[in-house]
């Protein structure tokens, strides 16, 4: 029988994997968001900067950086669910993933934002649910909070078109 | 004269994360705004295409849309965004200038209606469209 892999191994191969695909992205880094990880699961976490602020005089966050925060927590969210599968049943390289040999990420179609509270000048985070991802489409819901979990500031909706699978046309 | 237009450019200006993004409003009537863009390297979306952020343009849509509130009429004292829709129809052509226009088209007493256009320099496909519904606070004491 064959023993399991050292839980470093397994951890620093997932980790890369995630870094790569966050790391891509330039905008993500502009606004600073980074993310946790456990296991499968993904924390976004937007460290509060005096730039992402869009009423001065509240110092409350910008309905923009907070729809941004949403949509790119749903687009790294639904990435991710379908590159841990890759990666976990061997279908992808990890060492080309974390090279950035990444696939082509999924492409928003539609997102709708519900602004529940205003952005305090705080840290906010976000968690995405993948409620279906299909060959060609994929609906995400995602949810972001600041000091307390149980309420949330705001909400998004997300419809995506999925990327091509190997072999398959493109658009 | 300061006209309305260079005041509320410089409101604009102020907000720092439109400022961030080198939003700058160029124009604006009773309850419309056109909101512009550069396109910049730190706002794409997509490595391998260099295509902007979906993120991106929906703060820009949103900012006009919050100008578009501001400029009505009405004469609300502030506002805030309820609620955004957005359809991304095309990806914006990279190196392109994205430009917002915005429509505040209904205004009840405490919500206004807007639509969203948003173009890069092919002005006659749409990159994307928006809907939202947005807070308006009058000044204390104004009558309904």
């Amino acid at each position: 029988m064959k023993r399991p892999e050292p839980v470093q191994v397994v951890k620093s191969r997932r980790d890369a994997a995630l870094a790569a695909l966050v790391g891509a992205v330039p905008y993500i880094q502009f606004l600073g968001i980074r993310f946790d990880r456990r296991g499968d699961e993904l924390t976004a976490v937007l460290p509060f900067d005096p730039k992402l602020v869009g009423n001065p005089m509240l110092q409350a966050l910008h309905g923009g950086v907070t729809s941004s925060f949403l949509e790119v927590t749903a687009l790294i969210g639904l990435s991710w669910v379908s590159l841990w599968d890759d990666l976990e049943a061997g279908r992808m390289d990890p060492v080309a993933v974390a090279a950035g040999h990444l696939p082509p990420l999924p492409k928003t179609i539609d997102f709708t934002v519900d602004y529940l509270r205003t952005g305090l000048p705080r840290d906010a985070y976000a968690r995405a649910r993948v409620n279906r991802s299909g060959r060609r489409y994929a609906s995400v819901q995602v949810e972001a909070w600041q000091d307390n979990r149980e309420r949330p500031f705001a909400l998004g909706s997300m419809h995506c078109l999925m990327p091509p699978g190997p072999g398959e046309p493109g658009e | 004269m300061k006209d309305r237009l260079t005041i509320a450019r410089q409101f604009i200006q102020a907000l720092p994360y439109a400022q961030a993004l080198g939003m700058e409003l160029t124009a604006l009537g009773a309850g419309t705004a056109c909101v512009t863009m550069a396109w910049d390297p730190r706002f794409v979306g997509d490595p391998a295409s260099g295509v902007l952020h979906g993120g991106a343009i929906s703060a820009l849509m949103d900012t006009a849309a919050g100008a578009a509130v501001m400029s009505h009429p009405a004469a609300p004292v502030s506002t805030a965004t309820l609620d955004l829709r957005i359809e991304y129809m095309r990806p914006a052509t990279p190196g392109q200038r994205v430009s917002a226009r915005a429509e505040c088209h209904h205004v009840t007493r405490s919500v206004a209606f807007v639509r969203i256009i948003a173009v890069d320099e092919d002005e006659d496909r749409a990159v994307a469209m928006g809907t939202g519904a947005f807070t308006v606070d009058r000044p204390r004491g104004a009558a309904a």
